[in-house]
């Protein structure tokens, strides 16, 4: 009973950032100085035919009509159509969500694992110099460009030594995580230090804590404390961390798509963006929110199997 | 009777004791930073070489005494251009931090003194923005705008407040029911006075930690922009937009590329160690991202 409250709940939380969200991608189209179906067209057609392209597409109707038929299209999956390439934009962007998920899904796992034995061994030599040192690390690798380290990977790992291929999504699974792997560690890298300091502050937060007094009053080993009372219950804030932090996520693979010529999400976006193809990116948008607020959700209901206490909250 | 005055501390002995006072992490990104603006705003006295000009008889050379960062395809020497570059990624990277970091850390003091009906409207506009992957966000206002600098500033100035606007609304929740903001409220002081007199220089903490956070970020951000070529065109020499010219050379001249990435992590390491150093001494509840 409490589960079905508390899922409503966070349901009921989502939908007005959904309705947000539709209601930016619907009007910044408006916004396109001058007229897009010109723009798009690069001035070669005549007003009758721009006037017969409004009708077709509807874009003559008010405009809460057409963001009512907005809505309801999206809904039912229908994100209208590509300008340049003359398809549903709901295809083109079907195709290109494989290899987007799992590059997200490969570089969160990559960045955990790097991050957290990391933080176990900041937290368990705190403020003596490996804790230090990962901290100045830390900061270093935070301030590498994505898109560099991209080009230094492909150039060393790939062109040099040629431990893994530079670019593209490669055939069935091993080819996809064989080809995912130099493009996830890029985002990983970025992503990590951010993991390592909040996972840091809240399992030192959680040591503070009058369980862990008892652990070590029993006799425990440090490393025993760590992995047993303190890493669990730093749980809940490191899949908040993954969760706030999906934004750096999604823009750096963005990025890392375009360098690495992976045929996502990202690449789509940044080409369109050069072919002015407005569907598309207004396509785009919705989508990269959509899964935004889908991570967070997924974050809110797994909190639910980590820690029952969320339910009586 | 005379009266025994005792001189205050002179500026000079005073910014000694404050210098000494920092965490060794503040000090040394202090230090890199001082150079790195000092070499921006000294640009044409400490790069040896025009930035912009070609040699066609000294292309893809490898970094020698006479060139320290190598030379590119044109034959441009990479160090004058890096140093150059300074001025561009610093210039973007201040302005597009520190313009939405006034009226965001204004908005977010505001929605969260006030509440009611304002703050819930903010609230749902704060979860909308931040639903956005940032540079998604950027991309989509650049595609309706146009690429380039000038639209690059807008686009940050529409998006970048948010995060201060949900810091200093937090801080302002907790801060508006101390004691002396009670004791304001008592007085019969004026909510404009209490609020930009006695609450906002107690909320601005957090903000100022995370400003530095934000600025290494809004520096990858333009650099990034540039280099899928939607932000500062070729050949102004901005740090991202050198990396991507010197993407296609990577095997026979690594250093086009390399260099400016390293002026990107000695800038942003740089203010990395002052965020560190600024939470330090402004409390350990303000949090950098790093």
């Amino acid at each position: 009973m409490h589960m079905l409250r508390y899922v409503i709940e966070r349901l009921l939380h989502a939908l007005p950032v959904v309705i947000g969200v539709t209601l930016f991608t619907f009007f910044a189209v408006q916004f396109v100085p001058g007229d897009p179906i010109r723009i798009m067209t690069h001035g070669r057609v005549s007003d009758e035919e721009v006037a017969a392209i409004y009708e077709r597409l509807g874009m003559n109707r008010p405009l809460i009509v057409q963001y009512g038929s907005y809505l309801l299209g999206a809904a039912t999956g229908d994100l209208g159509t590509s300008i340049i390439q003359n398809a549903p934009v709901s295809e083109l962007i079907g195709d290109k969500l494989a290899p987007t998920l799992g590059l997200l899904a490969m570089a969160t796992v990559l960045s955990v694992l790097i991050a957290v034995p990391l933080t176990l061994i900041a937290v368990r030599y705190r403020n003596r110099w490996p804790d230090h040192a990962i901290r100045v690390g830390s900061m270093v690798t935070f301030a590498m460009p994505p898109f560099w380290i991209g080009l230094l990977l492909i150039l060393g790992l790939g062109l040099s030594l040629k431990w893994f291929p530079i670019a593209g999504f490669g055939n069935g699974f091993g080819g996809h995580l064989y080809h995912l792997f130099l493009p996830s560690l890029t985002i990983a890298l970025f992503l990590a230090p951010i993991l390592v300091q909040s996972l840091r502050n809240s399992m030192l937060d959680v040591l503070t804590s009058d369980h862990v007094e008892v652990a070590r009053a029993k006799g425990l080993s440090e490393w025993q404390v760590l992995r047993r009372h303190v890493l669990r219950n730093a749980l809940i804030p490191a899949i908040t961390v993954l969760a706030v932090n999906i934004s750096f996520l999604v823009s750096g693979a963005v990025i890392v798509e375009y360098v690495f010529s992976i045929q996502g999400l990202g690449s789509l976006l940044v080409r369109s963006v050069g072919y002015r193809d407005y569907p598309i990116i207004q396509g785009l948008s919705l989508i990269f929110a959509l899964i935004v607020v889908a991570v967070n959700l997924i974050a809110d209901l797994s909190y639910m199997l980590v820690d029952r206490r969320v339910l009586r909250a | 009777m005379s009266v025994a005055t005792i001189a205050p501390p002179s500026l000079a002995s005073r910014t000694v004791a404050e210098v000494a006072s920092w965490s060794a992490t503040l000090k040394v990104g202090a230090l890199m930073m001082l150079v790195l603006v000092l070499a921006a705003i000294f640009a044409p006295f400490v790069a040896p070489y025009d930035p912009l000009a070609q040699d066609f008889m000294r292309t893809l050379q490898p970094p020698s005494l006479a060139h320290p960062f190598g030379t590119d395809n044109f034959g441009r020497d990479i160090f004058s251009r890096v140093i150059f570059g300074a001025r561009i990624d610093l210039t973007i990277g201040f302005v597009t931090t520190y313009v939405p970091f006034l009226y965001g850390v204004f908005i977010g003091a505001v929605s969260g003194y006030a509440g009611g009906r304002f703050d819930a409207v903010m609230m749902r506009v704060l979860d909308t923005a931040m639903a956005f992957p940032f540079l998604v966000l950027i991309v989509v206002i650049l595609a309706i705008l146009g690429p380039g600098e000038q639209n690059i500033y807008i686009a940050i100035f529409l998006v970048g407040w948010t995060m201060y606007a949900r810091l200093a609304r937090a801080e302002m929740l907790v801060e508006k029911n101390k004691d002396y903001m009670t004791a304001a409220r008592v007085l019969g002081y004026p909510g404009r006075r209490i609020l930009f007199r006695h609450g906002l220089p107690n909320v601005i903490g957090s903000s100022i930690v995370f400003s530095m956070s934000d600025f290494v970020l809004n520096i990858l951000l333009v650099s990034g922009l540039s280099f899928i070529g939607l932000g500062i065109r070729p050949p102004i020499p901005e740090w991202g937009a050198m990396v991507a010219e010197g993407k296609d050379f990577m095997l026979q001249a690594w250093w086009i590329s390399t260099m400016p990435g390293l002026a990107i992590v000695y800038t942003g390491t740089a203010l990395a160690l002052i965020g560190d150093g600024l939470a330090r001494r402004l409390g350990e509840r303000h949090r950098t991202l790093v």
